[in-house]
Formats: structure tokens, C-alpha cells, sequence
């Protein structure tokens, strides 16, 4: 078991390498510069700027300086907020959007969980089709779209909840953000999990429990659930993404200062180094996170050798 | 005795045959199951509907999606409110553009970027996820190995660069979204092909030195159509939304054409006043959404009729 | 019937199956009569389609969703048809316990065989967690699995798919029930897993006492361990009797068909002899014998009425328009 956690961890090294090199090769071969657009700057004092973010040397030389910064955990300064580095900026964004996340994602895989396998263990009723009907509403609503109507509905309509901001993450801050990223994957998971626990409701084995005596309860916790859940397991990854990228959602959204944020404005302002680094916060969160995918799937499946 | 052009033609033909057979009592039994799915047909009605709509309705409004009615725009929420008298029927966005003729013009675009994404996604995910799981081994793994690394990478982050970047051009954004999307079919269609390889008439054709890039055209990707097609349908309202996605965050369509995630973006903004700015394309959104949704699962319990 | 009996451990009246499908009912079973009793070995033999795994499903209350039940099943004088889930739970694995076709899925795989084993006793008898881990290692010895302790830790996967059908035999034994229904045990092992399951089962029917109803298509398996046969086809009875009369005298054209289609290493025939054609379709039944299509005896008679199931021996009963010694005018 350890030497396969270790394998699938040192299997992501090469993946993030070939990340940061497309992404750093991508955004430089961008025509314009960061600096172009400031008219006001005289040439030398651009020049010097230029010399001093190494943006005056060849794009592979700027490639390793970036690399070599990197190993040492620097993601290098802004090129738009001067008198910071990346590494201040997402070490003050990251927080905000790590705790939305994770809120959205607990609600998502709780409720997500909990609405599919009632909904699979009163198949056909009109509790399977009102969960499943919300799901399929809850699909077609994407973030972009629950968000004004959470606004319309929680701050216009009624004052019940703040519009945006986020106060240190206080919860009247934290529902709404919560509920436009997590309502179509709560959607996703139900669905997911009402169909695999149909699915291994009738398979043989459930059968065979069934033929022993035991109470349903035992079987749907003790029989049914872990293989009904491997597809969830399987979409955590790709609902780790999309929380994500979500994010950006709602961060233009409610203000709440996230990484969606500074990424959006990195990138309408050019400043390479933030697009970068949140670029590759990301892909390290969603490799790392794949990788935890992957070791939980060999810990609930015995099939699987390591 | 045959020459061996004969054998090759001769089995080749046969396993058509088979294919064929196998296919059609497949399709038809399908069909059978399709149609009797009532949730299905009335989406599929649905849809042809809001395209028609969508391709059509311009035609019969008086306004242009990018005229302006000056009128309207000196009070947006009283004069520019929906309207049948002045041919505002959706009532008109806060630049006094009529919102009906603009939402079916968003809707072709949006429809037009689900169904080239889900094309461009199904054209290299079958054949990637083909070549791979019939070629096998070294190759099989190098080729999953490459899927992998791009699936840990945050694609939408890259069309976001991208459109940033390389400025927003539709065509950018079919190509853009149908590369985030063609890795799961790929699997998809891999999954299928492993399965089919070691069916007689594959072997059949193999044995009698049919060309590899053949027996992936004409024998495996034929066989795998049923999923790709269900997985397309699953696969268009998602590249429906990633645009929209898109578009929401100002980076899709140029100005003074639109789509339904862009007119939803600026319908947000006047939410307060001008509520139809947003109700009228989310509508559509959200219906063409759900109708793709129950076409999907109606295809896939047709095609595939396991208990649910 | 005559046979009822007040010391039967199991009367089965009139046992009916339907099932509702979008294409209407289907009967499964038809108008289904017999007892056992304690120590017994009832053989139910029919072609797949037959009904008989049906019959055991509906025994066990294990019937799918559209399934109806008619009729009585009375064990042990109370009727287990009627019961409900609780009830039945009671009684399931506990005096009924039963062995799958396929031993390859029937087993959690997510779950170690010796847990699957245990929880069967600690439900059933209330035993602690150590006691019943002694007591299922002793039941895998029982059935003959080698190295039964550290088995218990492991997986089916890492099973045979004959030391699975053990597994599945030595969990239907753990509480030793009063009866055990065995649905085709040996269909999915290779042969001679086969004959070492079946001589299992024959030492365990004498050890503990069990009465089985055994359900195959293999007449041979029926032969070597059953004191009484049931000849089923299309869902209903064909012929009823102790096996002795049913291998050595039968006297239906369907049991002789199948019979005679059994390969014989003695006989001199290089003919395989078949019984031509295919079950009906249970969807729509042909009025009549349901076999008169496939009965090399078929008269008008045969597509006009189904033959009753009478009783024309002491201990044995037919459904035949044909008398036992050819047709009467």
C-alpha cells in the first residue's frame, strides 16, 4: 500500500512539470508584454524593468529562471500589483477559496449521498421522483446562473443575506457562495449514486445477503454502500475541478477575493506570473487530489492490486 | 483456390454482414425502446422546436439583433419591458436591442458551439480512445498515460488564457472546448474497443491482414457508435455551458453578436430593473439544458437497457 | 393430494408465480404441488426457463419487484408466502437457508469471506465476534476448504470459483437449517469440482440432518442424491415421484426425452439423441399440453386440454393425456 501511495505520488512530478512548462511556454508566446501597454513609462525606465523580471533574456532562459524560483517555492512578483508577490497574493486569496471549497464540497458529497440512496431505496416513488427532479434541475443550473438568482432571491427580495464581500468568512458570507458552487454537483452525486445503488441493489451478492436474514439496514450500509460508491469516488475528481473553476465564478460574483479573482485579472492584465502561479496551484490541487482519488478507490476496492 | 485480395475482400464483406445483422436488430429494438419513453420523445420534440425558434424567429421581428430602438432606450424598465405592440417581445436589453431577436441569435451560436465541441470531442476522442484500445500494450499504456497528465491539467483555465490572450474568435472557442472534452470519450470508446477486439470477425479481419488503420474505421469505431452517440447527447448541454462559462466571464462571442451565457451576463447586471434581460435567455438555457439531459438518458436506457 | 402429511417439514399447495412484464403476465410457475419431509431430498429437473429457480426464489421470499406469488408454502405448518420482511428474515438462513447458481458473483467482493460467514451467526444464534469466528473456521473445515483460518481474511477474488460454492455451501450451514434449497450448485464449476460438491452436499445432508431441495438440469446430479424427483417444464409439473421410479420406470414422454437424451458411454448409439425443438414462449402459452409441440405421442387431444396431474402409482403422479401403457381409444 505504501509503495503504491509512493508511486502514484511520484508519478505526479513529471505531470506538473509538463503543466508549468505548457503553461509558462503558452503565456509567453502571447504577443504583447506585460508592461507594453503603460504609455507613461519612459523606454529606459522600461528597459529596466524589463532587466529586472529577466523580461529582456530569451524566453527559455526566462523559463529557468522561473523553474529555478520555483523549486524554492518562489513564484516570482507581480507584474501588476507591484509591491507584492504571488506568493502574499495567494497566500491571502487561497483561504477564502479553499474554505468555500471545501464547504461546497462536503454539502455536495453529504447531500449528494444522502438524496441518491433514498432515492435508489424508494425507486419509482414520489420521493425518488422529487429528488431526482430537483437533480435534474439542479444540472441544468449552472453556477453562472445560480448565483444572481441567489442574490435576486436571499438580498434583493429579502434582506436575509449579505449580496457579497466575505468578513473573514463569516457564514451569512459563506451561504451563497456555497450554493451556487455546490447545487449541480449535489445534482451529479445524487444521480450517480441513485443509479450505482439500483445497480448493486441487484446484483447477486445482494441477493445472497438478503437470503442470509439480514435487515435492510445492514445490508444497504454494511453490503451495498462501498461498491455503490466507487462511481462517486470516481467523480470526485472531475467535481474538484469544476469546484475549482467555480470558483471564478464566484468570485467575480459575490467579491469574495479568492484565486478566481486575481486569476481573471491576471489574465485581462497580462501579468504572466499570476496567471502561473494560480495556474499552477491548481494543477497541483487537482493532481494531488487525483492521487487521493486513486488510493481511496485501491482502499475500498480489494480487486484493485498495488 | 482465392487469391489472398479475395480472402481479404471475402471476410471483410462477411464480417460487415455480421456487423450489420448484429446492428440492426440493435438500432431497432432501440428505437422501440426509445420511442416508448415518453420524457424523451417530448424533449426531442422540445429541442427541434427551440432550434427551429432559434434558426427562424429573427425572421419574423421587425428589429435586427444589433438596431438599436432609441425610443426604448431613454426609460429601459418601462418602455423597453416586453412588449407585443412594438415588436419587443422579449422586451430589449439596457441598449434598447430587442431581447427576442437576440436571444435566438445567442441560440444559434450556443447550439452551434454544443453540437461542433461535441463533434470536434467525438471526432478525436473516438479515434484516440479506438487507436489506443485496439493497437494495446506499450502503446495502450503510453497513449492512457498522456490522457492522465492532461486530465490533471486545469483545461478551463487555459481557454481562459486563451481567450485572453489570442482574442476571442468563435472558431477558437469550438476548438478550445471540444479539447477540454474529448479526453472522457476517449476512455469511453477505449473501454469499448478492448472489449470488441477479441469478437471473432475483428480477429477474422486481423488474420487475413486487413490494415490496422482499417479495422479501426470500418470494424471497431462503427461498433463503439452506439455509446459515442449517447455520450454526445450527455456531451452537447455541457459544451452548451462551458460557452456560456465563457461567455459569462466577457471572453466568448464579440459584441454585437451574443449567446445565451453572454445575454445572461449582462442580464444579471440589470436584474433589479430589467428582470426579462435575464429570465428570457435563462429560460432557454435552461430548458435546451434539460431536454439534452432527458434525450441523453432516454438514448442511453435505449441503447443500453440495463435497470436503472 | 394424498400425500399431505402432518410430519412434513415442508407442503407446497398450489404454488403459482406470475410475473407482470410491459408485455403482460407471464406465468413461472403453474399449479405447483409437493412435500418433503425431514432428511429428504427433493429433485426439481427442468431446462432453463422451466420455473424452477422461480420456485426457490419465491420460497425464499427473494422474488424480483413484479413478482406475485399464489398459493401456500406451509414449513413447518405456518405459511411462509404470507409473511412479511421481518418475519421472514427470521427464518431465512436460519431453518431455510440456500446455494446460488453462480458462486462467482453470489459472494461480496468488498467484504472478507470470513466476515460474510460471521455475520450470519452473530445475527442468527447471537454469537460474539470470536465465538463465531470459530465456529465459521470449523464450518470451512467442514466443507473440506484447506487452510480454513486464514481464509477467513481473505477476499473472494482470491477464491476458486469451486472453493467460492464451499464458501457458499459452509455459509448456508452455519446455523444449520432444516432446509436447504440448492439452486443448480454445480452449474458454473468444472467437472470435477462438480462431483466434489455434490458428494459434499451428500455427506452434509447425512451430518446434519438437512432436507434439500436440489434444482438442476442435470439428471445425473439428481440420480446420485435425491429420494424424490420433480419433473418440471414450462412451469408446470410434469411428473412426480421417488427417483427410483422416475430414472428407472418414467413414464412421461417428456422425463423419457430426457432421459434418452443423457450420452451413455454403454450404449452403442453414436447418435446424441435430442429432443427436438425449444420451450414455448411463457408469453404465449400454446393452449393444452405445453409440451405437445416437442411430444413425439402428441394427439389432438394433447392441444385441446392439459392433461391433470393424477396420481396412477402409489407415490406417483403424471401429467399425461397418454396412459402409462400407450394411448387408450
Amino acid at each position: 500500500m505504501l509503495t503504491f501511495i509512493s508511486k502514484r505520488i511520484l508519478e505526479a512530478i513529471p505531470t506538473l512539470l509538463i503543466l508549468i512548462t505548457v503553461s509558462f511556454f503558452l503565456m509567453h508566446s502571447a504577443p504583447g508584454s506585460p508592461f507594453s501597454s503603460e504609455r507613461t513609462l519612459p523606454p529606459e525606465v522600461l528597459a529596466n524593468i524589463n532587466a529586472k523580471y529577466h523580461l529582456d533574456e530569451p524566453v527559455i532562459n526566462q523559463y529557468f529562471y522561473y523553474l529555478g524560483g520555483l523549486l524554492q517555492g518562489d513564484l516570482g512578483p507581480s507584474f501588476r500589483y507591484k509591491d507584492f508577490t504571488i506568493n502574499e497574493l495567494i497566500a491571502q486569496s487561497f483561504p477564502v477559496s479553499a474554505e468555500i471549497g471545501i464547504w461546497s464540497f462536503l454539502v455536495a458529497l453529504l447531500i449528494g449521498v444522502g438524496c441518491g440512496i433514498i432515492a435508489a431505496l424508494r425507486q419509482n416513488s414520489w420521493l425518488d421522483y422529487s429528488v431526482m427532479g430537483f437533480a435534474n434541475l439542479g444540472i441544468v443550473l449552472p453556477n453562472f446562473v445560480l448565483a444572481p438568482l441567489c442574490i435576486l432571491f436571499f438580498s434583493i427580495y429579502n434582506q436575509w443575506l449579505p449580496p457579497g464581500g466575505w468578513n473573514g468568512g463569516a457564514w451569512p458570507y459563506l451561504v451563497m457562495p456555497v450554493i451556487a458552487m455546490s447545487t449541480s454537483y449535489i445534482a451529479q452525486i445524487a444521480r450517480i449514486t441513485r443509479g450505482s445503488m439500483i445497480e448493486t441493489m441487484h446484483s447477486n451478492f445482494i441477493r445472497t445477503a438478503r437470503a442470509k436474514g439480514l435487515p435492510k439496514y445492514r445490508i444497504i450500509f454494511q453490503h451495498a454502500l462501498r461498491p455503490a460508491m466507487l462511481p462517486v469516488i470516481s467523480y470526485l475528481g472531475p467535481a474538484f475541478v469544476g469546484i475549482v473553476t467555480g470558483s471564478v465564478i464566484v468570485d467575480v460574483y459575490f467579491g469574495t477575493g479568492g484565486i478566481g479573482q486575481h486569476f481573471i485579472n491576471g489574465a485581462l492584465n497580462r501579468d504572466y506570473s499570476m496567471v502561473m502561479g494560480v495556474t499552477i496551484l491548481v494543477g497541483t490541487l487537482t493532481i494531488l487530489f487525483n492521487a487521493i482519488v486513486d488510493i481511496l478507490y485501491a482502499v475500498i476496492d480489494p480487486k484493485i492490486r498495488y | 483456390m482465392m487469391t489472398t485480395k479475395d480472402k481479404i475482400q471475402a471476410v471483410e464483406q462477411f464480417a460487415e454482414r455480421v456487423v450489420e445483422v448484429e446492428g440492426r436488430s440493435l438500432w431497432q429494438d432501440a428505437r422501440r425502446r426509445f420511442f416508448s419513453n415518453h420524457a424523451a420523445v417530448t424533449s426531442l420534440i422540445i429541442l427541434t422546436m427551440i432550434a427551429a425558434i432559434a434558426l427562424l424567429g429573427p425572421f419574423f421581428s421587425q428589429w435586427n439583433y444589433d438596431d438599436i430602438d432609441w425610443e426604448a432606450l431613454s426609460d429601459i424598465s418601462t418602455l423597453g419591458r416586453p412588449n407585443i405592440e412594438n415588436g419587443h417581445y422579449f422586451g430589449t436589453d439596457t441598449l434598447g436591442r430587442d431581447i427576442f431577436v437576440r436571444t435566438m441569435q445567442g441560440g444559434q451560436i450556443s447550439l452551434l458551439v454544443g453540437i461542433m465541441g461535441s463533434a470536434v470531442a467525438i471526432i478525436i476522442g473516438t479515434l484516440y480512445g479506438a487507436a489506443s484500445g485496439y493497437l494495446g500494450g506499450r502503446v495502450d499504456s503510453v497513449m492512457m498515460r498522456f490522457l492522465e497528465i492532461l486530465n490533471s491539467f486545469p483545461f478551463m483555465f487555459f481557454v481562459i488564457i486563451l481567450m485572453t490572450l489570442f482574442g476571442r474568435h468563435i472558431f477558437l472557442i469550438f476548438v478550445a472546448i471540444g479539447a477540454i472534452s474529448w479526453l472522457d470519450m476517449a476512455r469511453i470508446v477505449r473501454g469499448q474497443t478492448l472489449s470488441l477486439k477479441n469478437k471473432e470477425y475483428i480477429e477474422a479481419a486481423y488474420a487475413c491482414g486487413v490494415s490496422t488503420p482499417k479495422i479501426i474505421l470500418r470494424h471497431i469505431v462503427p461498433n463503439v457508435l452506439g455509446i459515442v452517440v449517447v455520450y454526445a447527447t450527455l456531451l452537447v448541454p455541457n459544451m452548451i455551458l462551458l460557452e456560456s462559462f465563457i461567455s459569462f466571464l466577457g471572453l466568448g462571442v464579440q459584441e454585437p453578436m451574443t449567446s445565451w451565457g453572454a445575454l445572461i451576463s449582462e442580464g444579471a447586471q440589470n436584474m433589479e430593473i430589467a428582470i426579462w434581460q435575464l429570465a428570457w435567455p435563462l429560460g432557454f438555457l435552461v430548458v435546451t439544458l434539460f431536454c439534452f439531459n432527458f434525450l441523453g438518458d432516454g438514448l442511453r436506457d435505449a441503447l443500453d437497457p440495463k435497470d436503472r | 393430494m394424498s400425500l399431505s402429511n402432518t410430519e412434513n417439514l415442508l407442503e407446497v399447495t398450489n404454488l403459482r408465480v406470475n410475473f407482470r412484464t410491459p408485455d403482460g403476465f407471464v406465468t413461472a410457475v403453474n399449479d405447483l404441488n409437493f412435500t418433503l419431509e425431514q432428511g429428504q431430498t427433493l429433485g426439481i429437473v427442468g431446462e432453463s426457463g422451466s420455473g424452477k429457480s422461480q420456485t426457490a426464489f419465491a420460497l425464499m421470499g427473494l422474488l424480483a419487484g413484479n413478482g406475485v406469488i399464489e398459493g401456500e408454502a406451509r414449513f413447518k405448518g405456518q405459511n411462509i408466502l404470507t409473511l412479511n420482511e421481518k418475519a421472514m428474515n427470521r427464518i431465512r438462513s436460519k431453518d431455510i437457508a440456500m446455494i446460488f447458481q453462480d458462486p462467482m458473483t453470489s459472494l461480496n467482493p468488498y467484504m472478507k469471506v470470513g466476515k460474510q460467514l460471521m455475520e450470519v451467526l452473530m445475527l442468527h444464534k447471537g454469537m460474539s465476534k470470536a465465538e463465531a469466528f470459530e465456529a465459521s473456521v470449523k464450518m470451512l473445515d467442514a466443507v473440506k476448504m484447506p487452510e480454513a483460518h486464514k481464509r477467513m481474511n481473505m477476499y473472494p477474488h482470491e477464491f476458486s470459483g469451486g472453493m467460492r460454492q464451499r464458501v457458499m455451501i459452509a455459509m448456508a450451514l452455519l446455523c444449520q437449517p432444516k432446509l436447504l434449497i440448492a439452486d443448480e450448485p454445480t452449474t458454473a464449476l468444472d467437472v470435477t469440482v462438480q462431483a466434489q460438491i455434490l458428494t459434499l452436499l451428500n455427506e452434509l445432508k447425512d451430518d446434519f440432518n438437512t432436507s434439500i431441495i436440489m434444482i438442476t438440469h442435470d439428471l445425473g446430479v439428481v440420480a446420485g442424491l435425491c429420494d424424490k424427483v420433480l419433473v418440471m417444464y414450462a412451469g408446470q409439473t410434469m411428473e412426480y415421484g421417488t427417483a427410483e421410479d422416475v430414472f428407472y420406470r418414467p413414464t412421461h414422454p417428456y422425463t423419457q426425452g430426457l432421459l434418452n437424451a443423457i450420452p451413455r458411454l454403454d450404449a452403442d448409439d453414436e447418435k446424441l439423441s435430442t429432443i427436438p425443438g425449444n420451450p414455448p414462449n411463457l408469453l404465449q402459452m400454446p393452449s393444452g399440453c405445453p409440451f405437445q409441440a416437442r411430444c413425439e405421442f402428441a394427439k389432438d387431444r394433447c392441444g385441446e386440454s392439459m392433461p391433470e396431474l393424477k396420481e396412477f402409482a402409489p407415490g406417483q403422479l403424471r401429467a399425461c393425456h397418454k396412459s402409462v401403457d400407450g394411448w387408450v381409444a
